[in-house]
């Protein structure tokens, strides 16, 4: 099981989390109701061991499970070995982009790497579908190195469905981010095109 | 009894047979139940104004600088000024209850209350007055950004936090002061072994000890097991307190040295090891006392409902060890979307250690309901029904956290309503308020001696609302998180309209719900009783007379 998006990643952890709070709730309301009864009896009996065994291959097989099944995570851990198909440098001081292409055309199947710079405070780096739903996003930190070059944050992304997304910083950096009426001065429509993917995705 | 009669009054309460411990317990339990409305409101606030241009408030609550004062300070005002204060109260009352000593410092227990009541307020007025919203996150440089927000409201406010902060120090002592006076069953204990009960290392060489098939270390703990959370809990509470408290002092330094017309260089301070040091801090809270503090609970109400001991008791009291370590060394979950921080941390302290917070919280999860099992057929009471509450909201909140505890995960879930409120509002609102919610209807009638709860029904009322409010109010914002909805961001045009809506019809529940509990409360004790809370007791007494075991008997069926 692979998840080529965050689009179908999102879909699944909503039904899988559903499945998972309907049960737990049931089963307290279950056992609050035969606290009451006599004559109630175990329906099973769960052994300590298992039961510890069980939240520990949880815990443990849940990050196996993503490793493997995410195809980000990896990509993220050995970024700086792997070579971009294109390279995409800017910075951020007092809520503006800085050296922002006017949008990023990326061929299907194409990996993208986006190294930000903040001048001033902490920002973030996130873009998102015409839905609204999140395609990724990172943490956006200023500062400086002993060279005094500003420090980088970067990350590699695969694009492997067709889209147009925005971006936007995802860390809130103060009111000045927006306009009195609310209005975002940081959204940047369109940023990204996807050209090139089938309809379910891929090439 | 008329209702003019009973508002004034109360049910048979008299707050002239209140002793001080009592007193001081109360006053913080008031403060707290006060904070709450206040946060209650302000969460309907922000509910409202994310539900778009159709929101029946006025258009000021939807500009950023007003939009994010409040956001600043809801956090401050909920966890500070009500969730801190009613913890509080709970364990200054509890540690005499259960040690059977008095209270180190009924007069240190005033300004405990008083402090943070002050604190939470000045926090507050610094936000409204004044707009200072770097939020409760405080990442920097945000909080010394003088472009942004005012210098004065900058100090007014971290003087607020500091003196939450000192309030936390007074509560720390006391409980500490306590615990070690060597009085009453404690008097032939010495320090070590206090100590060495209350980091529950006894449960975990009795567990030692009958592997290899030898004698148990001590049959009889010089600490009861809650009175070991509350000791285990208090330690990240101290430590929670220094780093917020130094925090404060170096926002502090850089505001007054603006305010003298000499700025220091913000870049000074490298903000990847400031968010690495402030998040460890806060996280205490959270992965913390919280998780600690809310497991000695469930075990506490389920040894005072059943009358019987706890299921597993030496697994219990070794668990409450290993929390010590793991809620040191999870904070790196909160850093897993910040591409310089180091992977081996992301890995180890950020998924794999947090991971263990499952098996923590799951295990106190596990004995607390073996232990009510074992005891079967109990009352439905108020108290266990809000156990059974508190249950389901960990249930809920501590997976949905450990998902996003996640590289693969967090890179679509970080900064999203997911956390917010699938998390932290199911975790607080549902896990922790339910259970306090439990500990108070045990307790209420040995803080008040024997008053009479108003109505029944209102209390069903109450418990049901705030249930299925609390809940939905968390799921419905946890879907708009999944569909991409930021939690620190403004959305005035009704984006994640629908969720939105179902999210706020859920928050008002809540909101009624503790108006609901409110007026309950204010029936029983009436006006004057709520006033007498206030003038000091004739009885100087500082601790409490009956005994856990009578508590119990009330729970059979």
């Amino acid at each position: 099981m692979t998840f080529s998006n965050s689009a179908e990643l999102l879909s699944f952890h909503w039904v899988a989390y559903s499945i998972y709070s309907a049960m737990i709730i049931s089963v307290i309301a279950w056992f609050g109701y035969n606290l009451t009864r006599k004559e109630a009896k175990s329906v099973v009996r769960i052994p300590f061991y298992g039961y510890i065994a069980f939240l520990v291959a949880g815990g443990v097989g849940h990050h196996i499970f993503t490793y493997n099944a995410i195809p980000w995570v990896s990509q993220d851990i050995t970024r700086d070995s792997i070579k971009p198909d294109a390279s995409y440098n800017f910075e951020i001081a007092d809520h503006k982009w800085i050296g922002l292409p006017k949008q990023v055309v990326v061929q299907c199947g194409q990996t993208i790497k986006f190294d930000v710079h903040s001048r001033d405070l902490v920002y973030g780096f996130g873009l998102f579908r015409q839905d609204g739903s999140m395609v990724m996003q990172m943490q956006v930190n200023p500062g400086k190195d002993a060279t005094g070059i500003l420090e980088s944050n970067d990350i590699l992304w695969t694009f492997n469905h067709n889209g147009v997304f925005d971006l936007t910083s995802t860390e809130y950096s103060g009111p000045a981010q927006y306009t009195e009426d609310g209005k975002d001065l940081m959204l940047v429509k369109n940023f990204v095109k996807v050209v090139g993917c089938k309809d379910g995705g891929g090439k | 009894m008329s209702f003019m009669n009973n508002l004034m009054n109360g049910t048979n309460f008299d707050h002239e047979s209140l002793n001080a411990l009592q007193k001081v317990t109360l006053r913080a339990v008031v403060m707290s139940f006060l904070f709450f409305g206040l946060v209650a409101i302000e969460g309907m606030i922000m509910r409202l104004v994310v539900t778009g241009p159709a929101n029946p408030l006025p258009e000021m609550f939807s500009h950023p600088e007003h939009y994010f004062s409040i956001m600043t300070v809801h956090p401050i005002v909920g966890i500070f000024g009500s969730t801190y204060q009613l913890v509080f109260a709970a364990f200054m009352f509890l540690v005499p209850f259960l040690t059977k000593k008095p209270l180190y410092s009924v007069k240190l227990a005033n300004a405990v209350w008083i402090l943070i009541t002050v604190g939470t307020a000045l926090a507050w007025i610094a936000a409204f007055v004044w707009q200072y919203a770097p939020l409760y996150t405080l990442y920097w440089p945000l909080p010394a950004d003088t472009k942004q927000f005012s210098v004065v409201g900058g100090i007014v406010f971290i003087i607020g936090v500091a003196l939450i902060m000192v309030g936390t120090l007074g509560f720390i002592y006391n409980i500490y002061a306590t615990i070690f006076a060597r009085v009453g069953v404690h008097k032939d204990k010495t320090t070590k072994e206090l100590l060495i009960s209350g980091f529950g290392i006894d449960g975990m060489l009795n567990l030692i000890n009958k592997l290899r098939g030898k004698p148990p270390y001590t049959k009889e703990p010089a600490l009861a097991l809650p009175v070991v959370a509350i000791f285990r809990g208090t330690v990240d509470t101290f430590l929670d307190a220094i780093v917020i408290l130094s925090a404060g002092v170096l926002v502090l330094v850089y505001l007054i040295f603006d305010a003298s017309g000499h700025p220091l260089d913000v870049a000074a301070i490298d903000s990847l090891l400031y968010k690495n040091y402030f998040w460890w801090g806060l996280d205490l809270v959270a992965d913390g006392l919280v998780l600690i503090y809310v497991a000695g609970s469930w075990y506490l109400l389920a040894t005072l409902i059943t009358g019987q001991k706890l299921f597993m008791e030496n697994v219990a009291r070794a668990a409450l060890m290993l929390e010590l370590l793991v809620s040191w060394m999870v904070w790196s979950h909160h850093l897993l979307a910040d591409q310089n921080q180091p992977e081996m941390m992301k890995l180890i302290s950020g998924e794999m250690v947090t991971a263990f917070e499952l098996l923590t919280q799951g295990l106190a999860l596990f004995i607390t309901l073996v232990t009510l099992w074992k005891a079967r057929p109990l009352k439905m009471t108020m108290e266990l029904k809000y156990l059974l509450g508190g249950l389901v909201g960990f249930g809920l909140a501590v997976p949905a956290a450990i998902i996003q505890a996640d590289m693969g995960m967090n890179r679509v879930l970080h900064n999203t309503q997911w956390i917010i409120m699938a998390h932290v509002h199911i975790a607080l609102i549902v896990g922790l308020y339910m259970t306090l919610y439990s500990a108070l209807y045990v307790l209420w009638p040995i803080v008040t001696n024997n008053t009479k709860m108003y109505s029944a029904k209102l209390s069903n009322v109450h418990f049901w609302m705030y249930l299925i409010g609390g809940i939905g109010m968390g799921a419905f914002g946890g879907m708009a998180g999944l569909d991409g909805m930021l939690r620190r961001h403004l959305y005035v045009n009704g984006e994640f309209n629908t969720l939105m809506i179902l999210a706020a019809v859920c928050g008002s529940m809540v909101l009624i719900a503790w108006a609901v509990f409110l007026y309950n409360i204010v029936m029983s004790v009436g006006i004057k009783g709520l006033i007498g809370i206030f003038l000091p007791a004739k009885d100087p007494s500082a601790s409490y007379g009956i005994e856990p075991e009578v508590v119990a008997e009330n729970h059979q069926v």
